[in-house]
């Protein structure tokens, strides 16, 4: 069927037919080449180079669920980028940081967003949180051909769910598999580090102002340890992009409250290096 | 075999469109106007969950007349028009105009085409600006003309005789609970001109505000923020009222 996407013609017959309420489904039948995971690779050798990022943390607190990201994006030991943006409303009531290739990463998001408001549009009704936690799985195991080749892409899914009243986090590996987090949760490379530190943080009553400090904490910690996940740029100003989802939906945390904690953060770490102590028993 | 009996084409439009016009009357009509925040929605539908106006994009809103399943197709072709280029080039790239002219060429093809019976709809396109003066709205009849509307228009059964009370009515900057209320009372004319009362539940109303933060402007408004909107200017043109007799 031709593209008619340009022209201002007649709609083709493919928009005029009944079907999916899928955007995907609708491109594969439609415009496949413009589907991320259709598209085929040269055969290389070796690992192809391209800028990845990092570290994404989230954390569940009651009355929703906190998730942020540094802002560090490396190709092999250079610096590829300092404030990539790599946490990403998906709809309302959702969000997803993304870790791996960062290209394939963005273009996935972009669809998935698309994926998400076209549903919401054609249906009248939104998906539920774990009928999107599915769809980026599938999205997921689209690109498996391209994560066998190096460029794999690992997200980290944080929604409020409107039907159970509470924020809720899913995990995922690079063949789409999808488990779900109980409480916190970190993915990319400083994920082990991030993931100690909210290991000895986190409590189940945090309040909202708490779980803010605590992604902080556990990046300000990854990037402690792994090269390849970027500290709060005092100097640049490049703070980390943390993200609140509640009842009230999704709602980035403004730069000026960033740079707050990032600070307060920073500066409890010129006294005390290695952060916040946990209680020996 | 019979010889077919010849029709002339002017014949054989004016019975065509005569078909979609009867289809169309046979619905209720709606209005779309401009307020100073936006562009407002309104028809009389008592159904919650077919809807007669929905979002197509950020700051596209569509609204049709007539048959539901040729519309509701129409619909969702125009999403995934939107969809599909936004996602090609830019959001940004998705423009009122563009789709008024996909619909436009659509609608005309089907309507001169012998093979099809002519859709029985009548589409509005609007898409709102930064500032009302930036507003776009396009409406769309059966056989695909297009005509670029300013200020208020009604599509359906009855339009003519709305549209010619909304033109007369109809003001720049009016508030979003002036503009509802205006649509009400007329849609609740009937021919002969008297009114008769519509229950705000048998009421479909839905927004494009240019002030909401999100990237998509469209919102439906319904329940207690609608019955609060037609209650506002119930009482502002109250007060008016008893101001008048003081007078």
């Amino acid at each position: 069927m031709e593209a008619n996407t340009r022209s201002t013609g007649r709609l083709p017959a493919a928009f005029l037919t009944p079907g999916s309420s899928s955007f995907m489904d609708f491109l594969s039948e439609h415009q496949p080449e413009l589907l991320p995971g259709k598209r085929q690779l040269p055969p290389t050798q070796g690992v192809i180079e391209a800028p990845h990022g990092t570290t994404i943390v989230a954390v569940t607190f009651p009355g929703g669920v906190v998730l942020a990201g540094d802002r560090r994006a490396t190709m092999g030991n250079i610096i590829a980028q300092r404030d990539i943006e790599k946490v990403f409303p998906a709809d309302e009531y959702s969000a997803v940081g993304i870790a791996g290739t960062a290209g394939l990463a963005v273009e996935m998001v972009k669809l998935f967003q698309l994926e998400l408001e076209h549903f919401e549009k054609v249906e009248g009704a939104q998906l539920s949180l774990e009928g999107k936690a599915n769809r980026l799985s599938t999205m997921i195991r689209s690109n498996l051909g391209m994560a066998m080749q190096g460029l794999a892409v690992v997200p980290l899914f944080a929604g409020f769910d409107v039907d159970r009243g509470k924020g809720r986090i899913f995990s995922y590996d690079v063949t789409g598999g999808r488990s779900e987090e109980q409480g916190y949760a970190a993915t990319g490379s400083g994920s082990i580090f991030a993931r100690g530190a909210m290991k000895k943080l986190f409590r189940e009553d945090l309040t909202e102002d708490q779980a803010t400090t605590l992604v902080v904490q556990a990046l300000y910690d990854a990037a402690d340890d792994d090269s390849a996940t970027g500290g709060p740029d005092v100097a640049r100003r490049i703070y980390p992009i943390v993200t609140v989802i509640t009842e009230d939906g999704f709602r980035r945390l403004t730069e000026d409250e960033a740079s707050q904690i990032a600070r307060s953060v920073l500066e409890r770490r010129l006294e005390q290096p290695d952060g916040p102590r946990a209680a020996l028993l | 075999m019979s010889t077919p009996f010849y029709v002339s084409p002017q014949q054989a439009m004016a019975d065509r469109a005569e078909y979609a016009r009867k289809g169309i009357a046979r619905g209720r009509s709606l209005v779309v106007l401009q307020y100073v925040d936006g562009i407002v929605f309104v028809g009389e539908n008592p159904s919650r969950a077919l809807h007669k106006f929905s979002e197509i994009y950020d700051r596209i809103g569509f609204a049709a007349a007539g048959k539901y399943n040729e519309y509701e197709n129409l619909r969702i072709g125009g999403v995934r028009y939107a969809d599909l280029r936004g996602y090609t080039y830019d959001r940004d790239d998705v423009t009122a105009r563009g789709l008024a002219n996909v619909y436009a060429q659509t609608l005309g093809t089907i309507f001169s085409s012998a093979a099809e019976k002519p859709y029985e709809v009548e589409l509005v396109v609007a898409e709102v600006g930064e500032t009302p003066d930036g507003d776009q709205i396009y409406r769309l009849p059966h056989d695909g003309s297009i005509v670029d509307e300013h200020g208020s228009v009604a599509v359906g059964g009855n339009a003519e005789q709305i549209s010619s009370y909304l033109d007369q009515r109809h003001q720049d900057g009016m508030t979003l609970a002036e503009a509802l209320s205006l649509a009400v009372q007329a849609l609740s004319r009937d021919t002969n001109g008297t009114q008769r009362e519509i229950p705000a539940e048998r009421l479909e109303v839905a927004v494009l505000d240019r002030t909401r933060p999100q990237q998509r402007k469209f919102k439906r408004i319904v329940g207690r923020q609608l019955a609060r909107l037609l209650e506002a200017d119930g009482a502002s043109s109250a007060t008016e009222a008893e101001d008048a007799e003081e007078e």
